[in-house]
This record gives structure tokens, sequence and C-alpha cells, in this order.
């Protein structure tokens, strides 16, 4: 069972200044999760294509709810690879990122491509698309609502973070409202999932107890 | 930002500063002249290496840009 999302998303900066701020956007405000940050592979292509692996580690909490279905003393922090391509010549960058710890629990696995509107050539857009499932017996679906609703939250942090490394990179103070707007959005939808991801726990639980 | 190796970091620090200055006025540009950067990348890389090994991190064999994906449900 595998949770599929995704939306278009942009930036009002050029695909040069974007893909520059890709390499420079931690640590910035909205990214308190991000502990560390390492390339752990960059190569060159013979036809100039940039390939490179970043690894990370984010804090991992689980939800309450959930904390009693898992292994006591289960780490609090997770690694994430997260590999790309970036093609200066076609102006797009692709990314795969996925996590490595705790995937028998949740697996995220997101793929991004960043490419010139097609509109207005100055702005940026992100095509993303995210695959959330999880193995845990009776609580999987609890588990991929949960992902989910995470899943969204962190795209809102990705975005607000990219627009405040992108504003200090032109030497402006970071513009907020169309961020704040997404984030009160965020926030709902999160609510929502949290309330469904509750019900569906609740159920599995009874089902244990048959 | 910090490295997971908690030695590395300066060494890190160096080589994102070189690369981030490569990648925006040569790379980006289409300019196809080495990389002045090989040297710093290989003596943070070392460092971040053994700091992979003993912490245990599984990243050994994993193919680029290819997790095993199951196809989604829906």
């Amino acid at each position: 069972m595998v949770k599929y999302f995704s939306c278009t998303g942009f930036l009002k900066s050029s695909w040069d200044q974007v893909f520059l701020a890709f390499w420079q956007r931690y640590p910035n405000p909205y990214s308190n999760h991000v502990l560390t940050e390492d390339i752990i592979f960059r190569e060159v292509t013979p036809d100039n294509c940039l390939m490179s692996r970043r690894l990370l580690t984010k804090t991992s909490r689980a939800p309450r709810w959930a904390e009693r279905f898992l292994p006591a003393h289960m780490a609090q922090k997770a690694y994430i690879l997260e590999d790309s391509v970036v093609d200066p010549q076609g102006r797009t960058m692709t990314t795969l990122t996925w996590n490595i710890s705790h995937a028998r629990v949740m697996s995220v696995e997101e793929r991004c491509v960043y490419k010139v509107n097609p509109e207005n050539s100055s702005w940026t857009e992100i095509e993303r698309e995210a695959w959330i499932s999880s193995r845990l017996y009776g609580l999987s679906k609890a588990v991929q609502e949960f992902g989910l609703a995470r899943f969204k939250s962190n795209v809102t942090k990705t975005m607000k973070g990219f627009e405040f490394i992108l504003a200090k990179m032109q030497g402006e103070t970071p513009t907020r409202t169309l961020a704040e707007t997404a984030t009160v959005k965020a926030r709902e939808t999160a609510l929502a999932a949290k309330v469904k991801a509750k019900d569906l726990a609740s159920q599995a639980q009874k089902k244990q107890y048959v | 930002m910090n490295s997971v190796g908690e030695g590395c970091t300066e060494l890190k620090r160096e080589y994102d500063q070189c690369f981030n200055r490569w990648f925006a006025e040569k790379f980006l540009k289409g300019d196809r002249s080495a990389d002045p950067c090989s040297e710093l990348f290989h003596k943070y890389h070392t460092c971040v290496q053994k700091a992979i090994k003993e912490k245990d991190i599984p990243i050994e064999g994993v193919e680029f840009m290819g997790p095993s994906r199951e196809k989604p449900d829906s």
C-alpha cells in the first residue's frame, strides 16, 4: 500500500538563483528539524550535468498515539538521502529524496523537478511527487495519513526556507505573506489528517483486542 | 550547517564555499574548466566517510537516484 501525492509550486526567482539556493538552504529559520547536512558524492558527467548525493540527519518524532506501537528507545532521528541532477543546458534540476532509517515503520520518497516556469521565465516551477508507505501491520493506513500530513507541512517549510534564502541572497527582507497563507492551509490539513489517523489507530487497536 | 562527523564541519565549510562559487560562476554558465574544489572535497570526503563508518549509516551500495519503489495502488 502506497499513498501518492503530487503538487506544483513555484518560486518567484530565476532558475539559476533557485539552483544556487538549493545548495545553500540550510540552515534557515524553517529548518530546525534538519540537524546535519553532507555531500557524500559529487561528479560532473561527460554531458556536463552535476550529480550529487546529500546525506541529511533530521529529527523524526513519532506522534504520541503511535509511540506505544513502536520499539522502545527508537532513535529520535532519521537519515535521509537526497540525490540530484542539475542540468544547466536544459535548465532543470531533478531530485530524489528518501529515508534510509525507520523505513519499515514509514517510508517517504519524494521526487522534484525544478524548471523554468513556462508562463514567466523569471520564475521557477517545482513539480513535486511523493510516495508514502508503511509496513506496520494493522497500522499502515494511520501511519500513511500521518506521514502525508507531515510531508505536506514539511513542503511548506521547504518553500519558506527557499524564499528566505533567496531573499537573503538578493539582499532583501523576506516577504512572508504568500508563505504564511500556505502555512495556515497546511496546518488545517495536518489537523484534519491527525484526527483521521487517530481514528484509524483506535480502530486498529480495537481490532487487535478482538 | 553541521556535518554528521563532528570533526568535519570546518572542512565542509571550506569546501561548500569553494563549491558555491564554482557552481554560480562557472558551472551554471556552461564553463567546463576543471573543478577547483577537488582537493578540498577529497579532504572533507575522507573525514565524512570515517564518520559514516563509525556511526554505521547504511549508505553502502545504494544506487544513484534509485531506491526501490512500490507502485502506487491508486
